[in-house]
């Protein structure tokens, strides 16, 4: 691998760049793979560079429907955190940020994981016993979330109103300050370039258009829009498309897909430091590098793989964008759009076998699945290396719902009374 | 904002609407396995093309119906009244 | 004279209004009908801008929305506006426009340093360094970015302006109001359709503004364009000026942005600053016309260079000389327009360099005519200049350029259709290889594009194929309009690419700085897809998003990777077209507007008391009621007192209620509830718990059987709709065989509540009809209070004796005010629903919401008991069969009491077996309401606890940051378990 620093930039730079090499090779799909991952997005990505690097196996094929990073890994607010509720869920997500701390050395790629703190904002008494609730139990579980005052809050994200208009005022907010946000693209891409270093091909535009299975019922291979592929392993990481996908195999799973959008303003200069997002009137914002106010809108309430949600779901994140931060009124809507998210019943991944025997899947991830992606990718990889979950996945079952075990990290957070 | 086709009411902005969930999805308490039971509960079709959905006129005349809608397009292709049969599409 | 370089003659201006406004501070003078764009270039003034990345020096390219460069600040304060573009701001009086991205002046600015390290910077060069030392990029690297990048400042205060919205309805919607627009129009209503007409522009007419030497039947296309207005008007037309189309939804829905008071020196202030119009058209007829495209190479970004139609326009339009000696390189006959525009006008046309090697229509001929030098297979190999062009280097065939001094560079690299919202619709595209652009192909909705915008030019043409497309939207029977035009060709032309060598930058993307070599460079490093390309190298991702860029960066993208252009793909167009205003899109939602404030017939009563209230849900409710300066804590502890010694007034009109009735009503909530009410007799109530079909609580509340068909059920504050929602569900879906109406009451009727050992003599000289003495706990009765048609559950959430009292919502104060007068003796005392919550914690009542949190069966929250299992079925009961549902190890419902008396545990606080065990800790429950019982004189707490029935008596602890509490676990009933006081 070309390695890139500051130096090899240099050296290059006076010969005009013309040194450079593809981050990745664009390799026609081979016969047969060892493993077969369907879905070419960081956590699909980051999968294959785990199984190459920590399992050794070299042998493998990342198949992409159009190209990578396309999907919700190009398409989402980049917001990272770990301070769910529930212990499985505070293992998975900060298992994930303890790998993106270090993450741009790991790829040699800068994926500029900017650590500059997310804030949960509190709206209601109700809020407060929830947010209180998560920061006792983060504390607990050796995951940084702390409570601030509405005007410790406001002292940290200027630009917040915490005044006496507010038609929902600020009671409270927790903050997690290891959270931040990363660059997307240079997620997928970083993951990419280091997998197919060690050999993984990456397929572009490339469907699965079929899963085999042999006399035994266990996978024997995939058709694509570039051939059949032989295979033993194949992991399923297409997030929005995983129903699609499953039903190939015959499974039904407890997904639903839906529209989320998001959009962004014009840039400007920096005019907000951190993370803020309030879950009870629906409004997440940061500003990213260059400038412009990312903005994260709910989902639209029905199944759609339209890639386009309604006007009146941005309009109504932007209503509370303008409520909480009444000097943005004036900022501009520059670009909106939308991702397709697969939710679960209790909004919690599924990363686990099937019973489809080598057939394994990483989904549900709902809104919230790029700040996983490092946590996701490992230790879905460990799961089809081993063919048995990691202890940190281990709860993330699809059995969970036929126990009734559920990881309910929505219901804890959102039923008012 | 989707236009959709209230069986009762005529073509109506989604606003009026709240989206109900997968339709034709049988409740049998009495008969169902756990495996069974854990399908209906959470298990659903969520097919990229046409959904038969339920969808409540909640602003309106109050009645739930069902609707075929392509969930690529988010065209609806039919609406029809609770317990009528899901439509044969062309 | 308004400006060394105003034409003495021309243009649609209105030079009895002329205009003083500054850039930067320096006073200058337009007209009005000038843009700030046309004012400054009027004024000589080029250089406008710095570029985002090199900060380049820039000037105006274009005359309209795709600008990337001529970007401003507008306005002071709340209402300082960042980055606008000066092609599209009206000039008014007084107007004050301030450049961006400089410091610490445009023509000084000390960033423009950075170009020395520009080679260290190709695209992309972010992602290959500041990675090391690790934390650098947070601590150092990011911030310096982020401090260079941005365009302009936001606003540092609120926004004062207001913003409306409108939703509307057409038969025919016409974006765009060219000649293609005008004609659909004009058709459309003459076959009676209701027409809505947009343009982004101050006024309709498009091309015709500018339109020299055209007649359409007969007249001056100026002219007509009046009449043409003047028909639509008269046909009832709505036409919007200074409207974009910004958005294309699913089954014709489209936003539209208006701009109602930017342009106005000092508006009616009872005017909203914009207006969002949503809009469901029957059909839409898109008029969208096209945008001309730069030529890429050396330096074609200095102030100066120009696309030539945008110079044209300020020519003709606003009677503008934009330069003294021009040079246009063109691969498109649509340039020999502007040069013979300009020559006419005194600029000298010091070369027209063709990129063709043929240019033989008919413009090329006029300006062969005109004396115009016309040099074909040209290129152009850059530009000189500082902050301003200074030569163009022309060459041919690889021979040394010639320098060719000049002030005015023009360029014209084509045209490119504006097909952003079609493509919106998710109509398909196809590539045009005679056009080298992208074009309509099937429409996915009930749309039509006209003329520029699917490749149809020409004033000819593009009336003709708006006449068809507005007739035949609108269902026109009969041949379309034909117009008789006079006008120059449009000419033809192809799409070059990188068109000439030079060792600077040629730029793809103005404003982000996006150069050939960088799509070059990101080719080269594996990125093959357009989207994979546009992020990269950021092309097409800056204010403009691409309207000027994306065109040259798929065809280089095609030449660098050696493929057709259609293979490259294209990006996806994205709504919305130009920028958007976020308070256009927020309207009125703000304040109390950002969503309805739901308050009880009592609130006045409340807030004339002094009560503090809080929000649940959507309601406000009186929090408590402080006497005098008293904290919270003392109120609540006053209020507590008063209910149990005395008497307590709450307001529970918040409460959801709803009737049920019909001959099935009981049958029906047997299915709804965990609780059997089929043998609960008329007259009596019974607390009822639903589940959701998973088994876990969703709600409850006290149910009253008025009749053995009817029912008054009630329902947890947030949860009314929700509840009524998932009946209808079943009553119309599951169970329609069960004769059952269900009607939310919730606004009908205000609920007294008046708890306390008093509270029957409190009530009872108020009370007509009904038994007081006869009505027993969980009991409820017709009758009246106060003379008014009330009902009275003898229900208690409070443990004591208990009443609440219903009675229609505008009786409600009224009432409310009697049994304060009435309880004045007994010291009644209003208390809020933090006290109610104390008092309800007391005796271990739960809280949905609070004790439950969608993970709580009826068993957990000790509320097995409701259940009635012996039930065939009801919502719920086939989930709780699940195994995990059983296990004895689930969380339930305890009570802790704290070693220390005064130690009120904070709710939310998590419960430890071990406290010396070390982080990640085993947690094994956590506190869902803690409070200090004045009752009792210390503090309680009520909890979920894994196993917790069977640990009562052991001792927990909650580790707190500062220290660890011990509490020990018991009976979740801290105060009268025997219940004797409920039937006091």
């Amino acid at each position: 691998m070309q390695r890139f620093n500051a130096l090899s930039l240099l050296r290059r730079s006076v010969r005009g760049h013309q040194g450079w090499r593809p981050h990745w090779r664009d390799p026609a799909p081979k016969p047969a793979y060892d493993a077969v991952i369907i879905g070419g997005g960081g956590h699909g990505l980051g999968t294959a560079f785990h199984l190459a690097r920590d399992h050794g196996m070299r042998d493998i094929a990342v198949l992409e429907r159009g190209w990578i990073g396309g999907g919700n890994t190009g398409r989402n607010t980049t917001v990272i955190r770990s301070n769910y509720l529930f212990d499985e869920s505070a293992a998975l997500y900060d298992h994930a940020l303890k790998l993106w701390s270090g993450l741009s050395q790991t790829l040699n790629y800068n994926v500029m994981f900017s650590p500059r703190g997310v804030m949960m904002l509190a709206h209601t008494l109700h809020d407060v016993q929830v947010g209180r609730r998560h920061v006792h139990a983060n504390r607990l579980n050796g995951v940084d979330n702390e409570w601030l005052t509405p005007e410790q809050a406001k002292a940290f994200c200027p630009p917040l109103s915490i005044g006496p208009g507010l038609r929902y005022p600020v009671l409270g907010a927790a903050l997690q300050r290891r959270g931040g946000t990363a660059r997307h693209d240079a997620v997928a891409w970083g993951y990419a370039r280091a997998a197919d270093a060690m050999g993984v091909d990456i397929i572009q535009n490339s469907e699965v258009t079929a899963i085999r299975r042999d006399a035994q019922g266990a996978v024997s291979g995939v058709e694509t829009t570039r051939g059949a592929i032989r295979t033993k392993k194949i992991g399923v990481v297409a997030a929005g498309h995983t129903s699609v996908v499953m039903a190939m195999a015959g499974l039904r799973l407890p997904l639903e897909s839906y529209p989320l959008q998001a959009l962004v303003s014009e840039p400007v200069k920096p005019v907000f430091p951190c993370v803020v997002m309030s879950n009870s009137i629906h409004a997440y914002i940061s500003q990213s590098d260059k400038g412009e106010l990312v903005i994260g809108a709910g989902t639209d309430a029905y199944v759609s793989y339209s890639q386009r949600g309604g006007l009146h779901i941005a309009a109504h994140t932007l209503e509370a964008i303008c409520e909480l931060f009444p000097r943005f009124r004036r900022l501009r809507m520059l670009r909106n759009w939308a991702g397709i998210v697969d939710v679960t019943p209790d909004r919690s991944p599924i990363i686990a076998k099937t019973p489809v025997a080598g057939l394994y899947v990483n989904c549900g991830w709902g809104t919230g699945g790029f700040k996983a992606t490092p946590g996701s990718a490992h230790v879905f990889a460990w799961t089809m290396a081993k063919d048995a979950p990691h202890p940190i996945n281990a709860p993330f079952t699809m059995e969970r719902f036929r126990e009734g075990k559920l990881i309910d990290e929505a219901a804890a957070a959102a039923v008012a009374h | 904002m989707l236009l959709i086709d209230c069986p009762f009411c005529g073509e109506r902005p989604e606003l009026e609407f709240s989206y109900g969930g997968e339709a034709h999805i049988a409740r049998t308490p009495d008969t169902a396995s756990d495996d069974g039971w854990t399908a209906f509960l959470y298990d659903r079709t969520n097919p990229k093309g046409i959904h038969a959905e339920r969808w409540r006129h909640v602003h309106g005349c109050g009645r739930f119906f069902n609707a075929l809608r392509d969930t690529v397009s988010d065209k609806f292709r039919a609406t029809y009244r609770i317990g009528e049969a899901r439509p044969e599409l062309e | 004279m308004t400006g060394a370089f105003r034409l003495a003659q021309g243009g649609r201006l209105d030079r009895s209004r002329p205009l003083g406004f500054s850039f930067d501070g320096k006073a200058m003078r337009g007209f009005s009908g000038d843009t700030l764009a046309s004012a400054l270039l009027a004024n000589g003034v080029h250089l406008v801008g710095r570029s985002f990345k090199y900060h380049r020096p820039r000037g105006v390219l274009a005359a309209g929305a795709e600008e990337p460069n001529a970007l401003v600040t507008i306005g002071r304060d709340g209402r300082r506006t960042p980055n606008l573009r000066a092609t599209q701001i009206e000039l008014h009086e007084g107007l004050a426009a301030e450049s961006q991205n400089r410091f610490p002046s445009l023509r000084h600015d000390v960033y423009a340093a950075g170009r020395l390290a520009a080679p260290m910077l190709p695209a992309g060069f972010y992602y290959k360094t500041f990675k090391w030392p690790p934390g650098a990029w947070t601590r150092f690297y990011e911030p310096a970015i982020r401090a260079m990048a941005g365009l302009g400042r936001a606003p540092p205060s609120p926004d004062p302006d207001r913003y409306a919205q409108r939703y509307a309805h057409c038969d025919v919607l016409v974006v765009g109001a060219g000649p293609a627009g005008l004609a659909a129009a004009l058709a459309a209503a003459d076959a009676g359709a209701r027409v809505m007409l947009c343009d982004e522009q101050a006024e309709p007419g498009g091309s015709l503004l500018a339109a020299e030497d055209a007649t359409i039947d007969g007249i001056a296309a100026q002219a007509w364009l009046a009449e043409a207005l003047r028909r639509l008007a008269r046909a009832g037309a709505t036409v919007l000026p200074r409207t974009t189309a910004f958005g294309y939804f699913a089954q014709n829905f489209l936003g539209l942005a208006e701009r109602v008071t930017d342009h106005l020196a000092s508006p009616d202030p009872s005017l909203p600053r914009e207006k969002l119009w949503q809009v469901r058209a029957k059909e839409v007829v898109l008029a969208t016309g096209a945008i001309e495209q730069p030529l890429v190479f050396s330096g074609n970004d200095r102030p100066g260079v120009m696309l030539a139609d945008a110079a044209r326009l300020y020519a003709t339009r606003y009677a503008v000389r934009p330069g003294t000696r021009a040079v246009l390189a063109t691969a498109h006959d649509s340039a020999y327009a502007a040069a013979l525009a300009l020559h006419r006008r005194g600029v000298h046309i010091a070369a027209i360099a063709d990129l063709r090697a043929r240019a033989d229509g008919e413009l090329p001929a006029a300006a062969r005519a005109a004396g115009l030098a016309v040099r074909t297979g040209a290129t152009i190999a850059g530009s000189l200049g500082g902050l301003r062009v200074g030569a163009a280097l022309l060459g041919r065939n690889g021979a040394r350029p010639e320098r060719v001094s000049c002030d005015l560079l023009l360029m014209c690299g084509g045209w490119t259709p504006s097909v952003h919202l079609f493509s919106q619709s998710r109509g398909r595209l196809r590539f045009d290889a005679a056009l080298d652009a992208y074009v309509p192909d099937a429409s996915a909705q009930r749309e039509r594009s006209a003329g520029a915008c699917r490749g149809v030019f020409g004033l000819a043409a593009a009336l003709a194929d708006g006449a068809a497309a507005g007739g035949a939207a609108a269902g026109a029977s009969g041949a379309p309009r034909r117009y008789a035009v006079r006008a120059p060709a449009a000419g033809t032309g192809e799409a070059p690419g990188l068109t000439g060598g030079g060792r600077g930058k040629a730029f793809v993307d103005f404003q982000n700085d996006v150069t050939a070599q960088d799509i070059a460079l990101a080719a080269r490093e594996g990125f093959r897809s357009i989207e994979h390309v546009k992020r990269y190298t950021t092309a097409g991702m800056a204010t403009d998003q691409g309207k000027t860029a994306n065109m040259n960066a798929l065809s280089l993208l095609a030449a660098a990777v050696a493929a057709p252009v259609p293979t490259v793909g294209h990006t996806t167009f994205r709504m919305p077209y130009t920028p958007v205003t976020f308070g256009t899109f927020a309207g009125l939602a703000r304040g109390d507007l950002f969503e309805p404030v739901r308050t009880t017939p009592m609130h006045g009563w409340a807030a004339a008391e002094g009560a503090r209230f809080e929000d649940v849900g959507t309601w406000k409710r009186a929090h408590y009621f402080p006497r005098n300066c008293e904290t919270m804590h003392a109120a609540v502890a006053r209020e507590c007192r008063a209910v149990r010694t005395a008497c307590g007034l709450f307001d529970a009109s918040t409460l959801g209620k709803i009737e049920v009735v019909g001959p099935d009503a009981a049958a029906f909530l047997e299915r709804m509830y965990v609780n059997a009410f089929a043998r609960l007799a008329p007259g009596r109530c019974r607390y009822g718990v639903m589940l959701r079909e998973d088994g876990f609580v969703l709600d409850d509340g006290v149910i009253g059987r008025l009749a053995p068909d009817r029912f008054h059920v009630t329902t947890t504050t947030g949860g009314a709709a929700r509840v009524l929602g998932v009946m209808e569900d079943f009553s119309q879906t599951e169970w329609p065989e069960l004769d059952v109406w269900l009607t939310s009451v919730t606004e009908q009727w205000a609920v007294i509540a008046v708890q306390g050992p008093d509270a029957r003599r409190v009530i009872a000289p108020l009370v007509e009809g009904i038994d007081m003495a006869a009505l027993p706990h969980m009991g409820v009765a017709e009758g009246h209070v106060c003379g008014i048609a009330a009902r009275l559950f003898r229900v208690s959430f409070t443990g004591e004796l208990g009443f609440e009292i219903n009675v229609p919502a505008d009786h409600g104060q009224a009432v409310w005010e009697a049994v304060a007068g009435s309880g004045a003796a007994h010291g009644i005392t209003p208390y809020g629903t933090e006290a109610m919550h104390v008092l309800r914690a007391e005796k271990g009542y739960i809280v949905v919401g609070q004790e439950t949190d969608g993970t709580a069966t009826p068993d957990d929250v000790g509320l097995g008991w409701t259940v009635g299992r012996g039930k065939p079925d009801f919502v719920g009961k086939r989930s709780l069969a699940r195994p995990a549902m059983q296990r004895p190890d689930r969380k339930q419902l305890v009570g802790l009491l704290t070693e220390q008396p005064q130690t009120v545990l904070e709710e939310g606080a998590q419960i430890v077996l071990d406290p010396g065990q070390a982080v990640p800790m085993r947690m094994v429950g956590h506190v869902t309401s803690a409070y200090l019982s004045p009752t009792l004189g210390r503090s309680i707490a009520l909890a979920m606890l894994a196993g917790g029935r069977a640990r009562v008596g052991e001792r927990v602890f909650l580790p707190m940051p500062d220290r660890t509490i011990a509490a020990r676990v018991v009976s979740p009933v801290f105060y009268d378990p025997e219940g004797a006081r409920l039937h006091g």
